[in-house]
């Protein structure tokens, strides 16, 4: 039977504990809900406390030592305390110091969780030399993502998102003739489908090309999809200024000379009540942007 | 070893750190270095103390480096190369004086933010279960993270030896007006064994003994650095100066002593020739 996102990530997490020997870190791990079932009851999970800024340099410690840790950081807006050893020394150490620091950051989000807990940052890693950063969706995006970690030494920021997590399956690349690519990134991948249908039922023809990569940006698929439409636009879960996605369109759009959108979060904080809430583009606003930039 | 072999060792060491020091000094003053450099002029007593009971230890330093590179064998020559900006450097030329490191001593460096070497060597300790030894000055055991990592490093037994090279200031912010409390007073309570002393070899060694049999441990030692916090300025003449005070005690120090320097001058002088 295939398995979810979080089968997957369960499952490679006590392969590496159990026969690497490997470390999890993290806070608040077993009391609750073994971080939405996605870590296994075995050894070598060590509790953090909380004390994030001292957490990530204790990992990175750990990773210097060659044990490829996995640190848990249960909502993303936590990174902001947790990224000052992981900019500073994880990104930095192969180039400074000539000695890496391998480790696995399993960096989660959430959509509609208040103003600390639905942030995804993977933008601002995006900006600094020395990661690997992708946002797995799929299971098979998440096995490619820990193979891809351990066949490396740079540090990896894993973006998850907890719509994935009960996710079986696998997203389709298109490049056929047509209107439009349409290029998500984490959850706006799982609004994309609605999107489609709302387009075609107005005549818009459009090409998905999925980024799970971001650093680096593996851009083959994008631009055999992009090459055979007349547009694109990349979506994704955060902001929509100075994100990964206007990096990404401006990228594309150098090469392919095709406009580009970028389209994300309003530029306004996040707040808890349905008024203030400021979510992955759904499909309308997604069909919205396609159409304006078609005309 | 015996007591006098000992602190002739240790005598050695000082020696070898103060000359290089100074050869960095003329190094700055002739435009040669391209960065800023943190020197240990004055504090050398402590690395070159402790070095000598942790010799197999995992090093992790911070920013004031060198002295600690030294004590423990680090190679001098990569050691030039590296403040003079050269690919041949300790690291590539990449870091420069606050960045030092040399994995065949199991020294691992420090990228310059204040502190960060603490957690970092209590993962490490964490992870390999060997003893590791973590040095930094007074200021940067105020960082929260490194509060933290004393009591993570007691919440888990760690083989850790912590190491505060107190000179009582944060570039010229006496400790007076930074806090009210001693870190080693706090670590104590964490369940680390303290122990807050002077940088006298003697004193150190009998101190340090004890600890590393009590690992994790704290030991704050109150030292004089003789130069400005960056740079080779100064500001006053120093309030004492170990190096001279131990020429009284060890045998032949003088002849030790020049046999450093023309070492270290000759070392210096075959590097820049390379230029």
């Amino acid at each position: 039977m295939a398995k979810t996102v979080a089968e997957t990530i369960k499952e490679i997490t006590r392969q590496h504990l159990n026969d690497n020997n490997g470390l999890l870190f993290g806070q608040a791990i077993k009391a609750v809900g073994w971080v939405n079932n996605t870590v296994p009851d075995c050894r070598n999970i060590v509790e953090f406390p909380m004390s994030d800024v001292s957490n990530m340099g204790i990992a990175c410690g750990a990773a210097i030592a060659g044990i490829r840790p996995i640190i848990v950081i249960r909502f993303q807006d936590f990174l902001w305390l947790n990224s000052s050893t992981l900019v500073n020394y994880a990104a930095k150490s192969k180039d400074i110091l000539g000695s890496s620091t391998p480790i696995f950051v399993r960096a989660l989000a959430q959509e509609n969780a208040g103003c600390v807990h639905s942030g995804v940052l993977h933008s601002i890693f995006m900006h600094m030399p020395g990661f690997r950063i992708c946002s797995p969706m799929t299971p098979k995006e998440y096995r490619e993502a820990w193979d891809d970690f351990l066949s490396h030494d740079d540090p990896m920021i894993v973006s998850e998102h907890r719509t994935s997590f009960k996710n079986k399956d696998e997203f389709v690349n298109s490049d056929k003739e047509a209107d439009l690519t349409i290029m998500p990134i984490s959850a706006a991948r799982f609004n994309i489908n609605e999107a489609l249908r709302l387009l075609d039922s107005e005549g818009i023809k459009c090409n998905v090309a999925h980024i799970m990569w971001l650093k680096p940006l593996k851009k083959e698929h994008l631009i055999a999809s992009l090459s055979k439409s007349k547009a694109g636009l990349v979506i994704d879960a955060t902001f929509e200024i100075c994100s990964a996605a206007r990096s990404i369109a401006y990228e594309l759009m150098l090469e392919t000379g095709k406009p580009v959108k970028a389209l994300g979060l309003e530029d306004r904080s996040v707040g808890v009540s349905f008024e203030s809430r400021n979510q992955t583009p759904s499909a309308e606003i997604v069909a919205a942007a396609a159409k304006g930039l078609l005309c | 070893m015996d007591e006098q072999a000992n602190l002739r060792e240790i005598f050695r060491k000082m020696c070898l750190i103060r000359y290089f020091e100074l050869q960095v000094v003329e190094a700055v003053k002739s435009n040669l270095i391209p960065g800023p450099v943190y020197l240990s002029v004055g504090q050398e007593a402590i690395s070159s103390t402790i070095s000598t009971l942790t010799k197999n230890y995992a090093i992790f330093t911070q920013h004031r480096g060198h002295s600690v590179y030294l004590a423990y064998g680090g190679n001098m020559e990569r050691l030039i190369d590296e403040l003079l900006g050269r690919k041949t450097g300790c690291c590539g030329g990449m870091g420069g004086s606050p960045c030092v490191q040399d994995l065949d001593i199991h020294m691992y460096g420090h990228h310059g933010l204040i502190g960060e070497n603490i957690p970092l060597a209590t993962g490490y300790a964490l992870s390999t279960g060997k003893p590791t030894v973590a040095y930094f000055g007074d200021a940067a055991a105020e960082e929260d993270y490194a509060l933290t990592s004393f009591g993570f490093a007691a919440t888990h037994s760690l083989p850790i030896l912590y190491v505060c090279e107190d000179n009582n200031l944060s570039i010229l912010t006496p400790i007076k007006d930074r806090r009210s409390w001693d870190v080693h007073k706090v670590t104590s309570a964490m369940g680390l064994m303290s122990a807050a002393i002077v940088d006298v070899p003697t004193v150190i060694l009998n101190s340090a003994k004890e600890l590393i049999m009590h690992l994790p441990a704290f030991i704050n030692i109150k030292t004089c650095r003789h130069l400005w916090h960056v740079g080779v300025g100064v500001d006053e003449p120093p309030a004492y100066d170990r190096i001279a005070e131990m020429r009284n005690i060890v045998p032949n120090a003088l002849k030790i002593e020049e046999e450093i320097q023309t070492c270290v001058k000759e070392t210096w002088q075959r590097q820049l020739q390379k230029l």
